[in-house]
C-alpha cells in the first residue's frame, strides 16, 4: 500500500478500515542469501538498501525482540554531519544527504526536520577548533556557518551570552542538521524492506553461528537453524555478546547512555543546541518536550538504565545554559547500551570468518549514521568491498595505528 | 552505585573514575617474541561480558587508591572490592 495525502482522506471518510499491516510476520525459511542479525535502525536500513540499491531480495532480518526496540528508539533524534576527520566526515555527509531524501525514498513520514544544529563557543581556543572543523566540513561538501554572538542572540534571544562563567563567544551552525522521528525511521525502513521482499522475523534470538572450515553457514536461533550465504551483524550495544558466539573479542566496551525529556512546553527552542563548556545537547520535540542528554555513565553496563551522578551532571549542564529548564519537570529518563569503541569511531567490515560481516562500534553517534551505515553495510555485503565513504572503518585499524579518534582520547572507550 | 571501599567503607561511585577491565593489571612483557600481538590484545581487545566483570576503579576524590571491583554489568550489583595492589601482588607483581 502506498501512503499519500489522498489515501489519508479516503481512509478518514471510510472509517479507517482499509489500512493494512506495514510489514508481514513470516516464519523463517531454511535458507537466505543474506541474513542480517538485528532489527534496529542499522539492520533494517541495510535490508532496505540491499533490496533497493543492490538487487538482493532473498534477505532476512532477524531480531530477538521487536524491531526498533533498542537504540533507534532510545536516542535524542539528532542528525548532523559536523565531523572533523577524513575517515568520518564524508560518511556522515552521505548520511545527511540520505536523510534529506529519506521520506520520498521510503514513502514514509519520518518527520525529518532540518531545524539546524548550533554548537556554542565559549572561549577563543574553542573558536579556533570550530573554525577548523567548519572548514573540514565545507571541504567535504557539508555546510557550516560560523555565527557571531549577535547572530545567536537573534535566533535564541533567551540565551545569556554575557554570562561571567560561560560567555557565549559565537557558534558553529550546521543549518542542514536537525531531528528525525526516531521510531519512524525503524518502521519506515522495515516497511520498505518488507515491500521489496525482505523477511523480517521478530522474536527470534541468535544462539550461535554455524561455522564450518572457517566459513559461516548460517545462524542457530531460538526458532531453529537458518542457513545463509552471508551473515551481517548489526546489533550495536550487544556486539561483544553476539560476536563472542563466534569466539571473537572486539575493540569495544558496552556503556550506558542516558537521555531525558521534560514535560511538554510551548515552542521555545527552534533548533538543536549543544553547550560547549560541558557536555549537554538539547532540542524540543514536536510534542513540546525538551529532549536532552550528555555524557555516558562511564562504566561497562548492559542495564539500559543509568545512575544518579550522571543525571546530576547532565542537569548541571542544562542549568548552566538554560536556567529556565530548572522550572520544567522531567517527564522521563531512560538508558541505552552503546558499543563504545577504542577510538570513538565505528566498524563496518568483514570478519576473519568467511561469510560473517560486522557493523557496530557506533559509540553514542549511531542514530545520525543510520542511512549511511545501512547503505555502506549493504554495499559491503553485496559487493564484498567497502563503500568508499566507509573504507576507513576497518577492524585492523587499531593494529595498524590508523585510529579515527575525533576527540583525541586514545584507547579509553568511556572518554569518547 | 555504592562501592564498599576496603578501608573507607561504603562510598558513592561518583568519587571514583573508571578505567576498565581488571586484566589491564596484567601488562604483557615487551621482551616476549609475540609482544606486538600481545600489546594489541592488551590495549584494544576486551571481553566485555554481560554479567560479572572485574574492573579497575580509581578513588580520585578519596584516598587515590586503585581498586578491583567485581560488579554485575546487567544489574550493577557489586559483590567484591579489593585493592588493585593486593590483586597484583597475588599475581606475583612486586607492587
Amino acid at each position: 500500500m502506498r501512503y499519500s495525502g489522498l489515501r489519508v482522506i479516503k481512509e478518514a471518510l471510510s472509517g479507517h478500515k482499509g489500512w493494512t499491516p506495514a510489514w508481514r510476520e513470516p516464519d523463517p525459511a531454511a535458507h537466505y542469501d543474506i541474513v542480517i542479525i538485528g532489527g534496529g535502525g542499522h539492520g533494517l536500513a541495510t535490508a532496505h538498501y540491499l533490496a533497493k540499491e543492490f538487487g538482493q531480495a532473498r534477505v532476512a532480518v532477524i531480531e530477538k525482540g521487536w524491531i526498533g526496540g533498542g537504540n533507534v528508539g532510545r536516542n535524542t533524534t539528532i542528525i548532523r554531519s559536523n565531523y572533523l576527520l577524513d575517515g568520518n566526515e564524508p560518511f556522515y555527509e552521505m548520511s545527511l544527504k540520505l536523510w534529506e531524501g529519506l521520506e520520498q525514498d521510503l514513502n514514509y513520514n519520518a518527520m525529518v526536520s532540518q531545524r539546524g544544529i548550533l554548537n556554542l563557543i565559549h572561549s577563543d581556543g574553542q573558536r579556533d577548533a570550530f573554525i577548523r572543523r567548519g572548514n573540514a566540513m565545507i571541504l567535504n561538501g557539508a555546510d557550516a556557518d560560523l555565527l557571531s554572538t549577535a547572530d545567536i542572540k537573534k535566533r535564541y534571544p533567551f540565551l545569556k551570552t554575557h554570562d561571567a562563567r560561560f560567555p557565549i563567544k559565537g557558534g558553529l551552525a550546521q543549518h542542514r542538521g536537525g531531528t528525525v522521528r526516531h521510531d519512524a525511521v525503524a518502521w519506515g525502513y522495515a516497511r520498505s524492506a518488507d515491500q521489496r521482499g525482505v523477511e523480517i522475523i521478530q522474536n527470534c534470538e541468535v544462539t550461535g553461528f554455524r561455522i564450518e572450515g572457517g566459513v559461516c553457514k548460517g545462524v542457530e536461533t531460538s526458532r531453529g537453524f537458518i542457513g545463509a550465504g552471508k551473515v551481517g551483524c548489526a546489533v550495536a550495544g550487544n556486539s561483544s555478546r553476539l560476536m563472542s558466539l563466534a569466539n571473537m573479542r572486539l575493540p569495544i566496551e558496552s556503556h550506558v547512555l542516558q537521555a531525558f525529556v521534560s514535560e511538554g512546553l510551548k515552542p521555545v527552542l527552534p533548533g538543536v543546541i549543544t553547550f560547549g563548556a560541558g557536555h549537554f545537547y538539547c532540542s524540543q520535540s514536536d510534542k513540546g518536550g525538551l529532549v536532552f542528554g550528555g555524557d555516558i555513565d562511564g562504566y561497562n553496563s548492559y542495564a539500559q538504565r543509568g545512575n544518579l551522578p550522571t543525571v546530576e551532571d547532565v542537569c548541571e549542564g542544562a542549568m548552566a545554559i538554560f536556567p529556565m529548564l530548572g522550572r520544567a519537570r522531567l517527564l522521563r529518563m531512560w538508558g541505552g547500551i552503546m558499543d563504545m569503541s577504542m577510538d570513538g569511531s565505528p566498524i563496518i567490515d568483514k570478519t576473519h570468518i568467511d561469510g560473517l560481516y560486522f557493523n557496530g562500534g557506533w559509540c553514542y553517534g549511531g542514530f545520525k549514521a543510520t542511512p549511511a551505515s545501512g547503505f555502506a553495510f549493504a554495499h559491503l555485503l553485496a559487493k564484498d568491498t567497502p563503500h568508499p565513504t566507509a573504507a576507513a572503518y576497518r577492524f585492523d585499524r587499531f593494529e595498524k595505528g590508523l585510529m579515527i579518534d575525533e576527540k583525541g582520547m586514545g584507547n579509553q572507550p568511556n572518554l569518547h | 552505585m555504592i562501592i564498599d571501599h576496603p578501608l573507607l567503607g561504603p562510598r558513592d561511585s561518583a568519587e571514583f573514575t573508571y578505567m576498565g577491565d581488571a586484566r589491564l593489571i596484567e601488562r604483557p612483557s615487551p621482551d616476549s617474541p609475540d609482544a606486538a600481538a600481545a600489546f594489541y590484545d592488551y590495549a584494544y581487545l576486551r571481553d566485555n561480558p554481560a554479567g560479572w566483570h572485574r574492573e579497575l576503579w580509581f578513588h580520585e576524590a578519596g584516598d587515590r587508591s586503585w581498586l578491583v571491583v567485581t560488579r554485575n554489568t546487567v544489574t550493577h550489583e557489586i559483590s567484591k572490592v579489593e585493592f588493585a595492589s593486593d590483586v597484583a601482588r597475588a599475581k606475583g607483581r612486586s607492587k
